[in-house]
């Protein structure tokens, strides 16, 4: 009947609500700590070094390595990683969509789109970063209203079909970026390709700082809507009279999950399927509750990309994969299943 | 009488698009009043109820649920008042029986809303009063139709309002959960409460209802005691049927189409 796979963990009692927390609060630590001493220093052949002791003595190259390099790129991982996965959940929850995430639902595209076009446009020069950051969050706002507006168009539109409008969108935003790219110059298509591919390879701690209060405020805020999601999960007219103020509640996930996405965006690019398999994962341990599963979304989010993040960087000796491309290979598989598995109840295509 | 009424409609017009579905019903509902509203598919029940609710707004009219405007007032002091059972209940995610009652109490939650005592005890109460105690743990989506619509019951209970809106709560409910159904509400009303109940279970309408509104065509055709509005020419032209309302050997009343 649903397209949510669940566990049966029961009620959420306070006792379980720390627990999980702390387990996911430790595991992300534990994670993060550990994922930026590893990695290739120099090329030994396939050879995995672990940084030691000289890498918290100023000066060394190892020392430089781990805080220039990989402790800036962890904080992205973990940064983008929680925005996109409790982005993901909110709108799975908003929508009541299994298949919606910011990648899946062409937010991202749009995002990057309204960057690209920023910095066609010059924003960059008159506002800088910021400005074009803004463009990106506009973007991302602009898109999940024109999902949203199609989700109330068909009431009941099969989920897969708001996937498939989302997939157009991004088409059509990835087509968009192109034609302006054919018309600009080198420095802005530099800048611009930094929008378009998801990756941590070239974050910048300054980004990373700027985005982390908007991305911290918009996971706290979000974080205390999960009784309103459950209730939404009953639909909007039954959580209207459950006592839920619908509309301002829809308004506000969607401008914490454009805020997140767009935020996410600025810093590392369009990143996929992190918002997918993170709150499918985790509900199908720790129940569908919205008041546990937004919050341990956030950990999840951050976990996975940090791992996707370091197996990119460590995979090959000399070359760092993109970890867009990372997260999609693992990401297509999962969306593929959570279709398949829909597909035997034919919910996900037609109507019920 | 005015000033004491729970629910007050004045002349209310509802329309679905270009589609007039309720048309000039005025009605008052009281404390204890327990009120059935019959008609045939389509007479425009559902919407009626929906505009009491608040879901939808009349073209013309005014409703007052507890001296507000349902459309206006906030959702939340609404909720505390007025429970609601649609009648279709879909969720989209797999919640366990009991977290789908507990949703019920999220008017009267605050911060978190983890459940407190109060919750607990008032769900487990409205699950017992519903005979779904034994499901607690089991996942709606697994429930039968039956169950699933006896656990929406203890939702809409446990929300502890004063006055209910059901839409066919009885609807794939087997004999004895249905007649257990409308003698929980002659309880709850007796002891204060008020209810207005959509349904085409005229038998047990006819039994526990203090009173009856025909719907047809949008109109409220005929209101009163249900066995007079059973035995209405209004109701059978509505149905196009006869109900034959006749007297058990126990002295107790019964309704058939005859």
């Amino acid at each position: 009947m649903t397209g949510f796979v669940a566990g049966t963990a029961g009620r959420l009692t306070p006792r379980r609500f720390v627990a999980a927390l702390a387990t996911c609060l430790a595991v992300t630590a534990v994670i993060a700590g550990f994922a930026p001493l590893l990695g290739t220093v120099v090329d030994r052949g396939w050879h995995l070094d672990l940084l030691g002791p000289r890498a918290f003595t100023p000066g060394t190259i190892e020392h430089q390595i781990l805080w220039a390099a990989r402790i800036p790129r962890m904080l992205a991982s973990l940064e983008v990683g929680a925005a996109l996965a409790a982005a993901g959940c909110a709108l799975q929850a908003l929508l009541r969509n299994p298949l919606a995430e910011p990648f899946t639902l062409g937010i991202s595209s749009g995002a990057s789109l309204a960057a690209v076009l920023a910095i066609r446009l010059g924003v960059e020069a008159s506002f800088g970063m910021t400005g074009v950051g803004g463009a990106s969050l506009v973007g991302a706002a602009a898109t999940l209203l024109a999902v949203w507006q199609l989700a109330r168009i068909g009431k009941h539109l099969p989920p897969a079909t708001l996937v498939l409008a989302g997939v157009m969108t991004s088409m059509f935003c990835a087509s968009a970026s192109v034609l302006i790219q054919y018309t600009s110059d080198l420095a802005e298509l530099t800048h611009m390709m930094q929008w378009m591919l998801g990756g941590m390879e070239s974050v910048r701690l300054a980004t990373v700082t700027a985005a982390a209060i908007p991305i911290g405020a918009a996971l706290v805020v979000l974080s205390g809507y999960g009784r309103e999601l459950n209730a939404l999960a009953a639909g909007p007219e039954v959580a209207a009279s459950l006592g839920v103020a619908v509309s301002r509640t829809q308004t506000a996930i969607f401008a914490l999950s454009s805020l997140l996405v767009g935020a996410a965006i600025a810093v590392a690019g369009p990143i996929g399927f992190i918002g997918l398999i993170v709150p499918h994962g985790l509900r199908a341990v720790l129940g569908p509750d919205h008041r546990l599963l937004v919050p341990a979304s956030m950990f999840g989010g951050a976990t996975l990309l940090a791992l996707c993040d370091t197996l990119a960087r460590t995979a090959l000796p000399l070359h760092h994969l993109p970890t867009g491309a990372v997260t999609a290979v693992l990401g297509v598989p999962c969306f593929i299943a959570i279709l398949v598995s829909q597909k035997r109840r034919a919910r996900l295509w037609s109507h019920a | 009488m005015v000033a004491m009424a729970w629910l007050h409609l004045s002349d209310v017009d509802v329309a679905l698009g270009a589609r007039e579905v309720v048309r000039g019903v005025s009605a008052q509902i009281g404390p204890g009043e327990l009120v059935v509203v019959v008609g045939p598919n389509g007479a425009g029940k559902t919407t009626l109820v929906r505009a009491i609710a608040g879901l939808v707004a009349p073209q013309r009219g005014t409703i007052r649920v507890f001296g507000h405007d349902p459309l206006r007032a906030p959702r939340r002091a609404i909720a505390r008042d007025l429970a609601y059972l649609p009648q279709h209940y879909e969720l989209a995610f797999p919640f366990a029986a009991e977290e789908v009652v507990l949703l019920g109490r999220y008017a009267r939650q605050h911060g978190l809303g983890l459940a407190t005592p109060d919750d607990l005890a008032a769900a487990r109460a409205a699950m017992a009063a519903c005979d779904v105690s034994h499901l607690a743990a089991r996942r709606f989506d697994e429930l039968s139709g039956g169950e699933a619509r006896r656990v929406i019951l203890a939702q809409a209970l446990c929300q502890g309002a004063r006055c209910l809106l059901l839409d066919e709560p009885t609807a794939g409910l087997d004999p004895a959960h249905a007649r257990a159904m409308f003698a929980l509400l002659r309880a709850h009303c007796d002891a204060g409460a008020a209810a207005v109940v959509v349904t085409h279970d005229l038998d047990l309408a006819l039994r526990h209802a203090g009173a009856m509104w025909l719907i047809a065509e949008g109109r409220l055709a005929a209101r009163g005691a249900p066995a007079l509005v059973l035995a209405a020419a209004e109701t059978r032209a509505a149905f196009g049927l006869e109900i034959h309302v006749g007297t058990l050997p126990s002295g107790a009343l019964f309704a058939v189409p005859a």
